[in-house]
């Protein structure tokens, strides 16, 4: 790929934005570029980036899913809860959320699919309806992590010491989960024909229907892919904190989709890439994690937040419109009126 | 092993209450091109749609290869040998020239991974049938309708396809890539591939095709070898009126007054010096290719874009149309050729796409609506345009594509227009009311309004204009007196 | 013949055919609410306390209808309605202090009204604004303010609940006027302007028209951006009147008052006939969801043994039955 052409990608804007950022952070707090703020961003952006990879694939198919922390936070707390000792391995509690996970993305694909129903409004019904069960039904509460997980979450790839301030951060295991993850899904957007059916069901249906491609079940395999998932991702939350917190996920879905919008991955689908959505989960994090190095109240964090959800989305926006606006006629040099 | 690689019999489809196929019948045998025929909304792209699998005809039996298909799937079409051309292309915006040349053929056979090596290998096997070049890694939304065009011929010649299905190939494509596309046809032709050749160029179709079938209103009207008809023939059975529709004469009167004049108006990227003019009571057809600025050029006019130089004057008057809303204050009307998209609300009432440009004259000063006065002037317009409905209050969904154009219509008479400028105003509109359209327009214009006609159909504009202006590549190329044309020749320029 | 009339007889019922089924839907929850729970759901003291609910949530329903009626969504509503109380009650506390006449502190408080409602106004107006200028979905804009204005709630607040005002505050909103509270006659009022927008005027039309196809809006030369920042402008003062309720009623104000209102005030445009996909709907439908909601609300509150949390099963559910019921529904009439 050539230069001019990368120049031309939201991707490109969004790492300079980044690159930017941190120069300015590391200018004014010369705390940026420190082994242990470097691994504690890497740390907190571990999950908001699992979830990204989820929510990106379902936002390419053409649709969003808002219910995924819904989903996540509901079935690592059946695990966590309803499975408390019965297993020493941690593999069990991952597969059985990610069973149930993939149960509740069927309800959503199902729904969207079948009657077209506007997905954000359907996923947001779904969302109500999980946390529902998990907060009423399962009287959802802080509730110590079970053993098996206790292991894995404590086990840590690397601990960074600040040579002045003398902390220390931890790199925890799933960060490595969390690479795997984007590899998986880079292959599967690119290297598979599901990639390019998701692609081709995001950018124009009635084609990708032509084409031969099954686009009901290519948006149910999406919505079960992005429940299950967050099954998985609800699980490494928990054991990422060491402690069962049901609640802690709620309302993370639009900072993920945000996210992604803004790394240049579409709301209408078929435009985007994995690339994207992990440089715009990097932004927002390094951006909300920086402000206290900045010098500004934490409270601030939201309307920053807000800021940079409506800037990005609006400059992305603009794109859209001007290709939309965009002429095609290939107008010939010289005029010619004849007869 | 049968000899026909296709035998449709007696399929009906139906949308709503709207009959699309009233039980025909199509035969196509192998190695054979086959021209269907008709006119617009005669059924020609419905039947296409059966064929493909996309859509599943309410009654009646399709038979690929001599095997009988109880539910024809998109997927069994395809791997049955049936490929299709579609008149809307049917390409991926948001993939590869690269990707849309391949994906197709890679489904088809199944792939499970993507293999840059062979989508290229398959890319470069298809834009060398037709000579077409292309940048395989450009995005397919930055190519032009024509670059779309010839991506969509060259991925259906690709698949070893035993039946190739062209709607409309050749609407945006030069004389010279439609001998390229005749050519790759012999060729196919003589490897036993069938081609259904769909095209309301006549030239054309009486160049390549052996056998024609002709459709008329969702109806078999003639079947059989292209040497029982000559062109008299054919025009009784697309039209099924002995005589030709009386041509439009212009009755040139001293005292006509120049409505519309524009002057080298110029967009970038839709067209350049743009200069002509238009006096009350004239019929001007603008034709060309699709992506010759023809359309861009009207909607200009209309405020839809806005002009990068030039001026257009109305009645000798300078004026500004930066909007649409400028373009409607200067009595100009516009009935756009995408009718479901930019012309209609197919979810709200009829009453309510009849009146929308009104609302505000039958409102008080605080804006609320007089209902009955806008139900008065539904109702005038229904029974001047003679639009056949049950209830002005059902959704427009409900309306055949004529009905539905003559309510597009009706929202642009209801004002007090200068120039009514008509976007390929029959397509998908049934026979009876294209002739009401027809009538309608020459009626119009016989009372003083100055009205543009924008179509490809060659016979349309032949008859309903007296003055034609060609565009080619965003220029205004030809300007000819239509009594001084025929359809050849008027053909022949748009494609030079 | 015979056919045709009975056709079109059927066709004046259909045209209504949601209001009545929702009509039937209420009389059968009021049914089945006082089976369940005689007169400890059938007196005074109860309705007055369901009175007393409904009008905040009442008008971010009405508020939210609006914004789907042009086929977008209004996320931020809940946070619009506490951002304008929470800068009411800062120019209040500023401009009234516990020394100020009596006469004074009516009119300081009827100004900050007057602020709240400004404020609703201009946070709508932002709304409209970045989706028909800069062509922001409207999920994804009002998304970014959301967080926007629940972040200057925090940030003017402190992140603590804002209280202090004077008394007369509360007195006001909290009065009656005979058996009807004040809120209520205002929720009346604003969803009676808001229906006679939506069902008799010409904006109100053009919404519905621009909802379903927006292009077409263009083609036939409406001005779409002035449709959607008036739209929202609307939207956004009505949820400013929800925030002074809501203000009034608990005499403090919060960044976070009623997040769980979205949920339930997309739930109720949806229940009350309005097209999650634009462009169909009326006002008086929504009025008549708000108060089946309450009604169910209340009677989930005499059950001790059901949590609260349950609601949210019960409105998550209940929207998507509601949606695939409609659908249900409309294709089947689509069909005859």
């Amino acid at each position: 790929m050539n230069f001019k052409r990368l120049t031309k990608k939201t991707e490109f804007y969004i790492a300079v934005i980044i690159l930017a950022f941190c120069l300015l952070v590391q200018v004014r707090s010369g705390q940026f570029f420190t082994g242990n703020n470097i691994v504690d961003l890497l740390r907190s952006m571990t999950i908001p980036m699992m979830f990204c990879v989820g929510e990106m694939m379902v936002l390419i198919s053409g649709g969003v899913d808002c219910s995924f922390p819904a989903i996540a936070s509901l079935s690592m707390y059946f695990v966590c809860t309803k499975m408390d000792g019965m297993f020493d391995n941690p593999l069990p509690y991952f597969l059985v959320a990610m069973l149930l996970g993939l149960c509740m993305g069927a309800v959503n694909g199902f729904i969207v699919a079948k009657f077209k129903f506007p997905a954000m409004i359907v996923t947001l019904g779904t969302s109500s309806l999980f946390l529902g069960i998990m907060q009423g039904i399962l009287g959802s509460s802080e509730y110590p992590l079970t053993s098996g997980l206790y292991s894995l979450g404590s086990t840590k790839l690397l601990t960074a010491v600040n040579a002045k301030s003398g902390l220390t951060s931890d790199l925890p295991v799933h960060f490595a989960f969390m690479i795997i993850l984007v590899i998986l899904a880079w292959l599967l957007m690119n290297k598979t024909m599901l990639g390019r059916a998701i692609y081709a069901v995001g950018g124009d249906e009635v084609a990708a229907a032509r084409a031969g491609f099954h686009v009901f079940g290519t948006r149910m395999f999406i919505f079960c892919l992005s429940g299950a998932l967050a099954g998985f991702i609800g699980v490494c939350r928990s054991s990422m904190l060491l402690t069962v917190s049901p609640n802690n996920m709620i309302g993370m879905e639009m900072d993920v989709i945000a996210a992604c919008v803004l790394g240049g991955v579409s709301l209408i689908g078929g435009r985007g890439g994995i690339v994207g959505a992990v440089l715009g989960t990097a932004l927002m994090t390094i951006v909300s994690n920086s402000l206290i190095l900045l010098g500004v109240s934490t409270q601030w964090s939201r309307v920053f937040t807000g800021l940079i959800i409506i800037v990005g989305t609006a400059v992305s926006a603009i794109q859209e419109q001007q290709r939309k606006k965009k002429l095609f006629v290939t107008i010939s040099d010289k005029a010619e009126v004849k007869g | 092993m049968s000899e026909n690689i296709i035998k449709i019999t007696g399929v009906k489809k139906y949308f709503g209450g709207v009959k699309a196929l009233d039980g025909v019948d199509l035969v196509i045998k192998k190695g054979e091109v086959h021209c269907l025929a008709g006119e617009n909304g005669c059924g020609k792209s419905t039947i296409i749609n059966v064929i493909s699998g996309f859509y599943t005809p309410d009654a009646g039996t399709i038979e690929i290869d001599g095997k009988e298909y109880s539910k024809l799937t998109t997927q069994m079409a395809i791997d049955a040998g049936v490929q299709v051309i579609y008149q809307d292309l049917s390409v991926f915006p948001n993939l590869t020239v690269r990707e849309n040349l391949a994906l197709n053929m890679e489904v088809a056979s199944g792939k499970k991974f993507v293999s840059k090596k062979r989508f290229q290998e398959i890319a470069l096997e298809a834009i060398s049938k037709i000579n077409f070049k292309a940048d395989l890694d450009e995005m397919v939304e930055n190519l032009t309708v024509a670059d779309k065009q010839l991506i969509a011929i060259s991925r259906a010649l690709l698949n070893n396809a035993k039946l190739i299905i062209m709607d409309e190939p050749t609407t945006a494509i030069t004389q010279k890539e439609v001998k390229n596309l005749f050519r790759v046809i012999r060729d196919l032709q003589k490897q036993g591939i069938a081609i259904l050749f769909v095209s309301h160029k006549l030239d054309e179709v009486f160049e390549i095709a052996e056998h024609f079938t002709i459709f008329r209103s969702g109806k078999n009207v003639f079947s059989g070898r292209t040497e029982e008809l000559d062109e008299q023939k054919f025009t009784y059975y697309m039209t099924g009126r002995e005589i030709q529709e009386e041509a439009f004469r212009y009755e040139k009167r001293p005292d006509a007054k120049t409505v519309l004049e524009v002057r080298d108006l110029s967009l970038a990227n839709g067209f350049a010096d743009c200069s002509f003019s238009l006096k009350e009571g004239e019929i001007l057809g603008i034709t060309g290719l699709l992506g010759s600025g023809r359309t861009e050029l009207a909607e200009t006019i209309f405020g839809y874009h806005k002009a990068d130089s030039g001026e257009i004057l109305i009645h000798g008057k300078k004026v500004e149309i930066g909007s649409v809303k400028d373009g409607i204050a200067n009595g100009i009307g516009y009935v756009p050729p995408e009718r479901n998209v930019q012309g209609l609300f197919m979810e709200q009432s009829i009453a309510d796409n009849i009146s929308i440009t009104r609302w505000k004259d039958h409102a008080d000063r605080l804006g609320f609506v007089n209902e009955k006065s806008i139900e008065d002037s539904v109702a005038h317009w229904v029974k001047e345009l003679s639009i056949k409905i049950n209830d002005p209050q059902d959704n427009m969904k409900t309306l055949s594509g004529g009905n539905a154009q003559k309510c597009v219509l009706a929202k642009w008479l209801s004002l007090d227009l200068k120039v009514l400028i008509l976007n390929g105003p029959t397509v998908g509109v049934d026979i009876g009311a294209k002739y009401d359209i027809y009538k309608l327009t020459k009626k119009l214009a016989e009372n003083g309004l100055a009205v543009i006609i924008i179509s490809d159909d060659i016979r349309e504009v032949l008859s309903n204009c007296n003055r034609v202006l060609v565009m080619r590549q965003g220029r205004l190329a030809e300007e000819r007196m239509t009594s001084e044309l025929d359809e050849a020749s008027l053909s022949a320029l748009s494609v030079e | 013949m015979n056919k045709g009339k009975s056709s079109i007889d059927m066709r004046m019922f259909t045209r209504d055919a949601n209001f009545i089924r929702l009509f039937i839907v209420f009389i059968a929850v009021f049914i089945i609410c006082t089976a369940l729970k005689g007169t400890q759901f059938l007196n005074l003291g109860n309705f007055q306390s369901m009175m007393k609910q409904f009008p905040e949530y009442g008008l971010l329903a009405v508020a939210i209808s609006l914004a789907l009626l042009i086929g977008g969504i209004d996320l931020s509503a809940v946070y619009i309605a506490n951002l304008s109380a929470i800068i009411a009650g800062k120019f209040l506390l500023s401009m009234a202090g516990a020394d100020t006449a009596d006469g004074t502190v009516h009119v300081m408080i009827f100004a900050s009204f007057g602020v709240a409602v400004l404020v609703g106004a201009a946070a709508g107006g932002l709304n409209g604004y970045l989706i028909s200028g800069f062509g922001i979905p409207a999920m994804l804009a009002t998304l970014g303010t959301q967080s926007l204005f629940w972040g200057l709630g925090v940030v003017i607040t402190g992140g603590s609940s804002m209280s202090g005002f004077p008394k007369p505050l509360a007195s006001m909103i909290n009065k009656s006027i005979g058996a009807v509270p004040v809120t209520v006659i205002l929720f009346i009022a604003a969803s009676l302007l808001a229906g006679l927008v939506v069902s008799r005027m010409v904006l109100g039309r053009q919404m519905k028209m621009y909802g379903t196809n927006n292009k077409a809006t263009t083609y036939a030369g409406l001005n779409n951006r002035k449709l959607v920042v008036t739209t929202h402008v609307i939207a956004g003062i009505l949820a400013s009147l929800s925030g002074i309720i809501m203000w009034g009623r608990y005499s403090s104000c919060k960044a976070d008052n009623g997040s769980s209102y979205t949920m339930q005030a997309i739930l109720i445009a949806v229940m009350g006939g309005v097209s999650p996909n634009g462009g169909k709907g009326n006002i008086q439908g929504v009025v008549l969801a708000v108060l089946i909601i309450q009604m169910v609300s209340s009677v989930l509150n005499m059950f001790n043994n059901i949590p609260t949390a349950c609601r949210q099963i019960i409105w998550g559910g209940l929207l998507l039955v509601v949606m695939i019921f409609n659908y249900v529904v409309n294709n089947r009439s689509k069909r005859h």
